[in-house]
């Protein structure tokens, strides 16, 4: 019901570059396995939210990567430095490297969840003694903001 | 499961209560064993209606849930309200603007939920400032107030903000008959049948977006207007007003007010009325009163005075008005969810009169009238009654109804609900309230389609009900079960204020319209923020603007400088956060305008004038996050024609950029 939702919003604004009626970020085969007690088994290199599957070109995508700046100034950049530096948040130099497409997406639209669950969203809680606060990112929003993300990696 | 167990309570409760054969005489004996599970709502549960309640002299509409009788908000209308910055940011100043000026404090007596085809749709809740006339709008989706719309001709706006049945108006009837804004108000007082009038205002509401506008006015004669109710269904197309003081005093009401045996409810076809205006029978005559909305876009409101109203003049203009004689000093004016039958309540009478909408409306076509009052046909007592309710109790005051042809009218002087039948009009039931009770609630009670769950008393006195708070006392609500044939009190709880009317909703109509919070990308504040790099602070001449942004925790810019004697600080502070409930606060020191409370999205500006030569702290009165004591900076103050440039900045401990103190 959510997907059909999720889908029906992508296909109407035209930001999706997939076929209508697909979720990109959503791969039916890698639907999460259930345990025995009905809970999906967790997986902490994907972390817990709707993106199960992201696909990721070599090339940076220059556009949407603008696009995840201007987000990152208005929403991200109060706490995050582009730099190694801890603000009141990690800095966001080589996060791209140390986590997956997936797990950064999860994990910015699905901050409380994460925090209360992800072992290494707990570890960085322990440091910054803030929770991250959800944002409200929009599923294009997380995405735009990964690619900026790699963009300060050096993705060319 | 849960429907059986309510069976069985409810046929418990009616052999408990059947078994009781005298009343009550205390208040331990007025409760019964299974109260309490009826009025319980587990914790993180929701309770099942919305109740919005008058806060009367509070100036304030407080919102509680039912049956629990938890208070979940109050929402500031008519006064200011420190706990929300309401009347104290920029933003929000402009709602309490009228022709007289800013009115920080008012009288909230009335609250009407919106109704589509005569039912309560979730929309808007509306509110009226008895003392200085105005009514407000209320948008359900954000509980804040989006509008107020002041009334000229007008005192004390009592009879109001009752509306139709799509509401198509909402109306305000003038308590206090006055001379018109535009005629010399400098005569003497006991001119009043010559010089007094009273104007009923019938506002227009924005089908969609609820935009409050006067559509027209009615002069009407001077007499005391009280309360008022829309027709529905067959009746949709009239509107029916209680009025006092025929006898046109002007001094000592509480005795000159009652010397005539009947008072008038006065019937109004605004429908006729819509034709006259369309034929152009109305008259612009000049007046001043304020108008004021709440952009959510921009998070600010503006007040607009304009100057010109249009005036009916019903004495004039035939068939728009009729009075209908009603015993004792009418005061409630009710009508059921048929739209057959008008119950006046006389406040000094021992029985209820119950007019017929098809009788009135014979009696109109007949010609039936046993004079005029002022030019206005008085129609014959009996021509209208359908009949009326013997030995109901003392002091009648209000009527809701509960769509099974039954209903409830509170009695003041003998402090009871009284349920009875419309048709038959027999009294089914009867019960004690503490005490002296006012109005009544059911919800749903006023429109087409009630929910006839509960009815709530809103008591005017409430003396020893609670544990003892000094001279002054919260007042108090009794909610009554009446899913089943008696009523049976459950739950007392204590309101804000003073609770005049109230109004319930099942909860459904409201919750999944509200707003969580306010999306920064469409923040159209002029002083937005839009993330931290767009901080700064500027001058223009004396005017200091400080554009600042807060998130869990810290402010942007926290470190000021440069601030002068005689400089007018204006922050404008941008919540960053896009999370439900994660507002922030903001207070410097010496402010006397207070604080801000700024929620997640939104832009809100203080206005400080410093004092005096110093360093003055700000900080987050909100706590955010573990590190919200954190949350805090400084703005230094130098003397006038000082020349400490205007810097600011955020995390950057600059090494010392004066010479140290001399050791």
């Amino acid at each position: 019901m959510l997907i059909t939702i999720v889908c029906a919003a992508l296909a109407a604004c035209g930001g999706s570059n997939s076929e209508p009626g697909k979720n990109p970020y959503v791969q039916d085969a890698g639907a999460p396995k259930k345990e025995s007690n009905g809970n999906p088994s967790y997986d902490p290199n994907r972390g817990e939210g709707k993106f199960t599957h992201v696909d990721v070109t070599p090339a940076l995508n220059a556009a949407m990567a603008d696009n995840g700046q201007r987000i990152a100034d208005v929403k991200c950049g109060s706490c995050h430095k582009t730099t190694e530096e801890k603000l009141v948040g990690p800095g966001w130099k080589g996060v791209t490297k140390r986590y997956t497409a997936e797990w950064i997406m999860n994990f910015v639209t699905n901050t409380d969840a994460m925090l209360s669950k992800d072992p290494k969203a707990q570890a960085q809680l322990e440091i910054c003694l803030v929770r991250m606060p959800n944002q409200n990112l929009s599923d294009d929003d997380a995405r735009a903001l990964y690619e900026y993300m790699r963009k300060n990696d050096g993705v060319k | 499961m849960r429907k059986l167990r309510y069976v069985f309570v409810i046929g418990a409760a009616a052999l408990v209560i059947g078994s009781e054969s005298c009343k009550p005489k205390n208040a331990g004996t007025a409760v019964t064993g299974d109260a309490a599970s009826k009025a319980y709502v587990a914790p993180g549960k929701y309770d099942e209606f919305y109740n919005f309640v008058s806060g009367g002299f509070s100036g304030q509409m407080s919102v509680y849930g039912l049956p629990s009788g938890r208070l979940l908000r109050v929402i500031p209308v008519f006064s200011v309200d420190p706990e929300k910055g309401y009347g104290y940011a920029e933003e929000t100043k402009p709602m309490l603007n009228t022709s007289h000026g800013f009115v920080p404090w008012d009288d909230l007596h009335h609250p009407e939920l919106s109704q589509t085809n005569g039912e309560i749709d979730g929309r808007w809740v509306f509110g009226n400032a008895n003392n200085t006339p105005r009514v407000a709008r209320i948008d359900l989706s954000t509980f804040r107030t989006s509008e107020i719309i002041e009334l000229p001709n007008s005192g004390g706006n009592h009879s109001s903000p009752f509306i139709t049945e799509n509401t198509e108006y909402v109306v305000a009837g003038t308590r206090f008959s006055v001379p018109p804004d535009n005629a010399n108000g400098d005569v003497a007082i006991n001119t009043y049948k010559q010089n007094f009038k009273g104007y009923i205002s019938f506002i227009s509401v924005g089908k969609e977006d609820g935009k409050m506008d006067i559509a027209f006015q009615l002069a009407c004669p001077g007499v005391n207007f009280d309360l008022s109710h829309a027709g529905k269904a067959k009746s949709h197309g009239w509107f029916f007003f209680s009025c006092y003081n025929t006898e046109q005093a002007n001094t000592l009401l509480e005795v000159n007010a009652s010397q005539r045996d009947k008072d008038f409810i006065m019937a109004v076809n605004w429908k006729k009325a819509e034709e006259y205006l369309k034929a152009g029978k109305g008259k612009k005559v000049a007046a001043k009163y304020a108008h004021n909305t709440y952009n959510e876009k921009t998070h600010s409101a503006t007040s607009e005075i304009k100057t010109e109203v249009t005036v009916l003049d019903t004495k004039e203009l035939q068939d728009i008005c009729y009075f209908i004689p009603c015993p004792k000093s009418p005061h409630g004016c009710d009508v059921d969810p048929t739209g057959e039958y008008i119950v006046g309540s006389g406040k000094l009478a021992a029985l209820i009169p119950v007019f017929s909408f098809d009788k009135i409306q014979k009696a109109i076509a007949d010609k039936a009238f046993e004079g005029n009052f002022d030019g206005i046909p008085v129609i014959k007592y009996d021509a209208a009654l359908y009949g009326e309710v013997k030995k109901p109790g003392l002091g009648p005051l209000h009527t809701e109804f509960d769509g099974k042809g039954n209903a409830y009218t509170s009695f003041f002087v003998s402090s009871e609900v009284v349920k009875w039948n419309i048709k038959d009009l027999k009294v089914l039931d009867r019960a004690q309230t503490y005490y002296s009770v006012g109005h009544l609630c059911v919800p749903g009670g006023d429109s087409r389609k009630p929910s006839p769950k509960y009815v709530i008393a809103y008591n005017k006195i409430t003396k020893d009900r609670y544990l003892p708070t000094g001279p002054e006392l919260a007042q108090s609500a009794q909610l009554f079960d009446i899913s089943g044939d008696k009523m049976q009190l459950i739950l007392d709880f204590p309101t804000i204020g003073e609770p005049h009317y109230a109004q319930a909703a099942p909860a459904d109509v409201i919750r999944n319209r509200s707003v969580k919070f306010y999306k920064i990308d469409e923040n159209a504040n002029p002083f937005v923020s839009k993330g931290e790099g767009t901080t700064k602070v500027t001058r223009e001449g004396n005017k200091v603007h400080v554009y600042m942004t807060a998130i869990r925790s810290h402010f942007s810019p926290d470190n000021i400088e440069g601030v002068k004697m005689g400089d007018e600080v204006y922050f404008h502070v941008t919540n960053l956060e896009q999370d439900w409930d994660v507002p922030h606060g903001f207070a410097i020191k010496g402010a006397i305008n207070a604080e801000l409370l700024i929620m997640p999205g939104e832009t809100q500006t203080l206005k400080w004038v410093p004092d005096r030569v110093g360093m003055f702290p700000m900080y987050c009165t909100d706590f955010c996050s573990a590190l919200h004591q954190e949350m805090q900076g400084y703005v230094r103050v130098s003397p006038a024609g000082s020349n400490v440039p205007l810097m600011f900045s955020t995390g950057k401990n600059l090494p010392a950029a004066e010479p140290a103190p001399a050791k």
